[in-house]
């Protein structure tokens, strides 16, 4: 859970920032606070984990409910992960968990000791973009860019799951080598949903990815 | 989110002996589909016992000349695993049709065979339904069934199992080994795994209380041409309206199971004698006694049509 030092943050907030900042800096709390209350008989149980997020371990005490996504955005402040459907179907939250991208959104965090996270925030920085992010950028691959950093970490993901020959539903021989095309890769990308529809421009940015690190 | 207690089990037989002895608890492997029927609060289990951490996540090669899939092996592992694909490439077309990359990456073999329909009343917690809360009724019946059973339905529940996998693991003739509470092992033929709703579709197939899978294991090759054609409302990224997974031999016999037609893999092995003579012919064996809805029923003949492009595949 949130520890004193959070909460004198939020409390500031709350002081200084005005009505915008209290919604933003106040909200998780309150949403947890309601679930724990919600529990009935159930009190919430509170568990240890640690885990490795783009490369510096953090140990937090989470109530067991607390999903990745969650200990990711409120407690670690990785807000670059972000929260669509929370039932696995729209992939905004996908991060790449010991190599292999996932929905955050449907994993517990208990679930998770000693695992070494990748979210976007640790595929690339402003100043130095990751591959993927700069072909997003040069392609246009987004509008309001909610679903971008799902769309990034599971495209980064999918490149290599092609490297490694994992079979998809539209290769044609599945004991054969799946090919790097742009079939392929949309098939592959229909875990992550664009609402504003720029499917094409993310395909376009993956591709151009795709055939530079096959060059 | 109801509130629980987590733990991890040190073996298979004490995550069931746990399972057994523990009311309200449940087991957690790749959590994909308990996590968000939790999040609904139509599962809400007061204790987890995590299962990933029991080496049952390997494939290995049987004495008979076939496979043992542990229980664990992720679902992206088991469709890229060379021998899946080279000879129960039905096993792999299966997987790869169902669901994202992402949640593939987590489901497993057993939960995968363990999932709970995706009956949209099932999920609505304002509405009535037999399995979600024994006796409240069906609204699916009266409701909105395009996608529902066709074949094996009851007057107390009408839906069907989502899993693509589950389709080819009842062709294949796969057998289900599993952990008891009291640590005593059983195998289960695929074909009695899973049940028909009948008066209580709250059971979903034959496991005992605490009774955990611990593998999968697929009998020796048996060659052919491997087909899984899955019809659908959207290319990608969707349940079954129809699907077919059929292994087809040169002399036109042949296995075929239907999925998104009834609440379990649909095969009728006495339907596959007349494979020879046509889509047609097998697909009026394998669905007859069908019920389906008015809204339904366009489901019979899209599996004559699939199956009938199955065969045309095999021949070609």
């Amino acid at each position: 859970m949130h520890g004193p030092g959070e909460f004198e943050l939020s409390r500031r907030g709350i002081l200084v920032g005005g009505a915008a900042s209290v919604a933003m800096t106040a909200a998780p709390p309150i949403a947890e606070a309601q679930e724990a209350a919600s529990a009935g008989a159930g009190a919430p149980v509170l568990a240890r984990v640690t885990l490795k997020v783009n490369g510096k371990p953090h140990t937090l005490e989470l109530d067991t409910r607390t999903t990745l996504l969650d200990a990711l955005r409120e407690h670690l402040q990785f807000t670059g992960t972000k929260k669509g459907c929370d039932h696995g179907q729209c992939g905004a939250c996908t991060v790449i968990v010991d190599g292999r991208r996932i929905n955050s959104c449907l994993s517990l965090a208990v679930m998770h000791e000693g695992d070494s996270v990748t979210t976007i925030e640790g595929l690339g920085t402003a100043e130095k973009l990751h591959p993927m992010q700069a072909a997003f950028v040069k392609h246009d691959g987004y509008q309001c860019g909610y679903c971008t950093p799902g769309q990034i970490c599971s495209a980064v993901a999918v490149l290599d799951e092609i490297r490694a020959g994992i079979p998809s539903h539209v290769t044609g021989d599945v004991a054969g080598k799946p090919a790097m095309s742009a079939e392929e890769i949309r098939e592959r990308m229909s875990g992550n949903i664009c609402r504003c529809g720029a499917y094409s421009n993310i395909v376009e940015a993956i591709s151009e990815v795709a055939a530079r690190r096959k060059a | 989110m109801k509130a629980f207690t987590y733990e991890r089990a040190g073996s298979p037989a004490e995550a069931a002996a746990i399972v057994g002895r523990t009311q309200g608890a449940r087991f957690i492997a790749g959590g994909t589909n308990l996590l968000d029927l939790m999040k609904l609060q139509i599962e809400t289990p007061t204790h987890l016992v995590d299962v990933n951490h029991l080496g049952l996540d390997r494939i290995e090669a049987t004495p008979e000349g076939g496979l043992r899939i542990g229980a664990l092996v992720r679902n992206t592992d088991l469709a890229a695993d060379k021998r899946v694909r080279k000879d129960y490439a039905l096993l792999s077309r299966a997987l790869v049709a169902g669901a994202s990359g992402q949640l593939r990456n987590k489901a497993t073999t057993a939960g995968n065979l363990l999932q709970r329909t995706r009956c949209p009343y099932f999920y609505d917690t304002n509405q009535p339904c037999n399995k979600r809360k024994p006796g409240s009724g069906c609204a699916a019946i009266g409701g909105i069934n395009r996608s529902m059973a066709v074949i094996g339905a009851s007057d107390a529940c009408i839906a069907t199992h989502p899993s693509d996998m589950a389709i080819a693991m009842r062709a294949l003739d796969a057998v289900v080994e599993t952990v008891r509470a009291d640590g005593a092992t059983r195998a289960i033929p695929i074909a009695e795994f899973h049940t028909l709703p009948g008066d209580t579709p709250n059971v979903e197939n034959t496991l005992a209380a605490g009774e955990l899978i611990t593998a999968v294991t697929l009998p020796k090759p048996i060659g052919g041409t491997h087909i899984y054609h899955k019809v659908r409302d959207r290319a990608s990224y969707a349940f079954a309206l129809v699907s077919v997974g059929a292994i087809l031999q040169k002399d036109g016999s042949g296995r075929v199971a239907f999925g998104g037609v009834a609440h379990k893999p649909w095969r009728v092995e006495a339907a596959e004698a007349a494979l020879a003579q046509g889509a047609k012919a097998a697909t009026a064996l394998a669905f007859a006694g069908a019920k389906p809805t008015e809204q339904n029923k366009f489901k019979l003949v899209l599996a004559e049509r699939t199956l009938a492009a199955a065969i045309a595949e095999a021949r070609a």
